[in-house]
């Protein structure tokens, strides 16, 4: 087990100048850059605020702006992109590496830990975006941004067990990186980012619930919409899953280390 | 004597197949499936090296050379046995693995060296370095996709090398960009040989394998063939890639310490090879420049349609100096009848350096002894070149020449 944080720390330079790498190559070529990082989802934040804003007209309880729909998706938006991003990003990235793993000895977990340093600095621009239009919109966010690391950081667990186990189950058998994203999308709209949770009937609500991607959303638009402190209540459910799906990638990984290079 | 820098124990790869992936994941939970099918690549592996020590690794395609690498270097895990390393490894195998096109060399080299396990401060102190030895000039702080391959390689073995390994693998492709940059790559392998650095050498090179390596390993089928001299190993690895059926490959150990490899079907032999001076006497010695015959006679034990006599001469590292096959001279013989004997005899000037030469004889149905080799004979005639007339010359052959030089006084 102190293996793989001596292993980390060995490889800290490479990790770290991987992300810069996919940084730079991004800014290379394109003039725009890194905004294109934050234009993708600020554009889908408009489109669902353009479509979605006549139906969910009715302003949300317990906000006086008539932004408040676009302000409401933004705040989910930015949490979902962060869980999407990670999870979907380190379940392939072992198979799409493959060819590195095959020839260069060095720490595998490496790899994922690459994607989740490079999808928070994304994250990170996209809440520097998210704060620009709030300042626009008239939205002021409160200190209750401090609460934002905390959610982070349960974000970054959760997707990283998920992704992580999912994606050395998909170095042998390659059908889970097709399922995955399908399942993404099913389970994007199974949490309340869209939508109000209180739209749902009352007796399927615990149902939602049983997501664990719920209470973490529902906890960013608690911060960023509301100026409240996440409900502690909803986020204990997540904290399990997320060391619960953590521990089992780890365990997984040690399991098939010495196998994944032969697979690939 | 210090413990060697690499042991392999006793190594062996198994490919499992377990019929359905998911009894392999279930596996890794303390689930015991039989896999349904196990292919070995590699068994009973054991060898160890020394520090300084050059070792060839040589084999056919498919003969595991690769998959040993990968488990020396540790990308792969051996299925039985174990492997110790004392010291850093660094491996030439796939030059520029991990570089990116949008990047400059020099961000590159700092990337790559990353990938190898080194720290920033690590790679600030030989940067310089590694700029200098890759002699790409302005490009190193361009993108690499402005690169031509030749230039990427110079900085991917530039970086690989920046620091001096304890064992340095190199692959095949040792042929890193022009031959200018070659000589210079081959230098620094040689300063780390001297330096105490172990080579593991991968070729089907015989030329390279002999030049560079003190010894040889053999892989076939995944197991240790041979471990020797790399000329014996080599000369059996050359046996035994001849065609393969009714091949008797035999190794006679000769008065003077080397080993002789004879291999071949047998339908026809080398009965008596010797080399005669212009009196017609047979010579061991022979001085440089000299008119030579080199006489040989063969039995044909069998029908057989072609027979086509090939020699090679070669120096005392086994390093090839000059090869023909007599239907390069236009000699043919076809329809050949058992119990016939064939005479063929050459005449040329032992314009060789100073020093200890063998000639192997190869008969063969075609061309090349791939085609049906009928004998390949290695050492089948062992001579020395002395210098008693010409001038003092250093090198492996003797040039005529006509010298001119002039003074004169603007």
């Amino acid at each position: 087990m102190p293996n793989v944080f001596r292993d980390i720390w060995a490889y800290r330079f490479f990790i770290v100048s991987s992300i810069k790498t996919e940084f730079r190559s991004r800014f290379a070529r394109s003039s725009l850059g890194g905004v294109w990082m934050v234009l993708h989802p600020l554009a889908q934040v408009a489109i669902y605020a353009l479509v979605l804003s006549a139906v969910l007209a009715a302003k949300l309880p317990g906000i006086d702006n008539q932004y408040a729909y676009a302000i409401y998706l933004m705040a989910g938006t930015l949490g979902w992109s962060l869980f999407a991003e990670v999870f979907g990003r380190s379940l392939g990235v072992f198979v799409d590496n493959g060819n590195l793993l095959k020839k260069m000895a060095f720490p595998k977990i490496a790899l994922p830990l690459i994607v989740t340093g490079s999808a928070l600095v994304n994250n990170l621009l996209l809440f520097g975006a998210v704060l620009v239009v709030f300042g626009i919109l008239g939205h002021m966010p409160t200190l209750m941004l401090l609460w934002l690391p905390v959610l982070i950081a349960v974000t970054l667990a959760l997707a990283l067990g998920l992704g992580l186990a999912l994606g050395i189950i998909n170095v042998f058998m390659r059908d889970i990186g097709q399922i995955v994203p399908i399942i993404l999308q099913f389970w994007f709209w199974l949490t309340p980012v869209v939508y109000v949770s209180s739209i749902i009937p009352e007796k399927y609500h615990h149902l939602i619930m049983l997501n664990p991607m719920s209470g973490i959303v529902m906890g960013y638009q608690n911060i960023l919409v509301y100026g409240k402190s996440p409900d502690l209540h909803t986020l204990v459910y997540p904290v399990i899953i997320a060391a619960v799906a953590l521990s089992l990638a780890l365990f997984m990984y040690f399991r098939a280390n010495e196998e994944m290079a032969d697979a690939l | 004597m210090s413990l060697p820098v690499l042991e392999v124990t006793n190594i062996g790869k198994a490919y499992r197949n377990y019929g359905s992936e998911l009894w392999r994941i279930l596996s890794w939970f303390g689930l015991r499936f039989k896999p349904i099918h196990e292919t070995w690549t590699l068994q009973n592996i054991s060898f160890s090296i020394a520090a300084g020590e050059a070792i060839g690794v040589v084999g056919q395609n498919g003969a595991g050379k690769s998959t040993l690498l990968k488990i020396i270097t540790g990308t792969l895990k051996p299925s039985t046995g174990s492997v110790t390393v004392r010291g850093k490894i660094a491996a030439i195998l796939e030059l520029g693995m991990g570089f990116h096109p949008d990047l400059t060399g020099r961000q590159n080299a700092y990337h790559s060296a990353g990938l190898m396990g080194y720290t920033s401060t690590q790679i600030d102190a030989v940067i310089d370095q590694i700029e200098a030895f890759a002699e790409v000039g302005e490009y190193f702080d361009q993108p690499m996709r402005t690169y031509s391959s030749g230039m990427q390689m110079r900085v991917a073995f530039a970086t690989v090398t920046a620091y001096r390994p304890e064992i340095l693998i190199v692959d095949e492709a040792m042929s890193v960009g022009d031959a200018y940059f070659q000589h210079k790559s081959f230098d620094r392998i040689r300063q780390f040989q001297t330096a105490g650095t172990t080579l593991l050498l991968v070729s089907h090179d015989r030329s390279a394998i002999q030049a560079i390596c003190d010894r040889a390993i053999l892989l076939e089928q995944g197991r240790i063939l041979k471990d020797g001299e790399p000329e014996e190993v080599m000369d059996f690895y050359n046996a035994l890639i001849a065609d393969k059926e009714n091949n008797k490959v035999e190794q006679i150990k000769l008065d003077n310490g080397k080993v002789q490899t004879i291999s071949g079907t047998g339908e026809a032999k080398v009965e008596d090879i010797g080399l005669y001076n212009d009196k017609g006497e047979k010579v061991e010695f022979v001085g440089v420049g000299d008119p030579v015959e080199l006489r040989v006679r063969i039995k044909v034990y069998q029908d057989i349609p072609e027979l086509v006599l090939g020699f090679m001469i070669k120096d005392r590292l086994g390093q090839s100096v000059f090869g023909l096959t007599s239907k390069d001279y236009g000699i043919q013989h076809t329809k050949l009848i058992s119990g016939e004997i064939l005479n063929f005899v050459f005449k040329y000037d032992a314009n060789f350096g100073v020093g200890s030469y063998s000639i192997a004889t190869a008969l063969a149905l075609g061309n090349t002894h791939i085609e049906g080799n009928l004998e390949w004979k290695d050492l089948a005639l062992v001579f020395n070149t002395v210098n008693i007339i010409k001038n003092q010359f250093v090198g492996s052959n003797w040039i005529e020449i006509e010298a001119h030089s002039g003074r004169y006084n603007d």
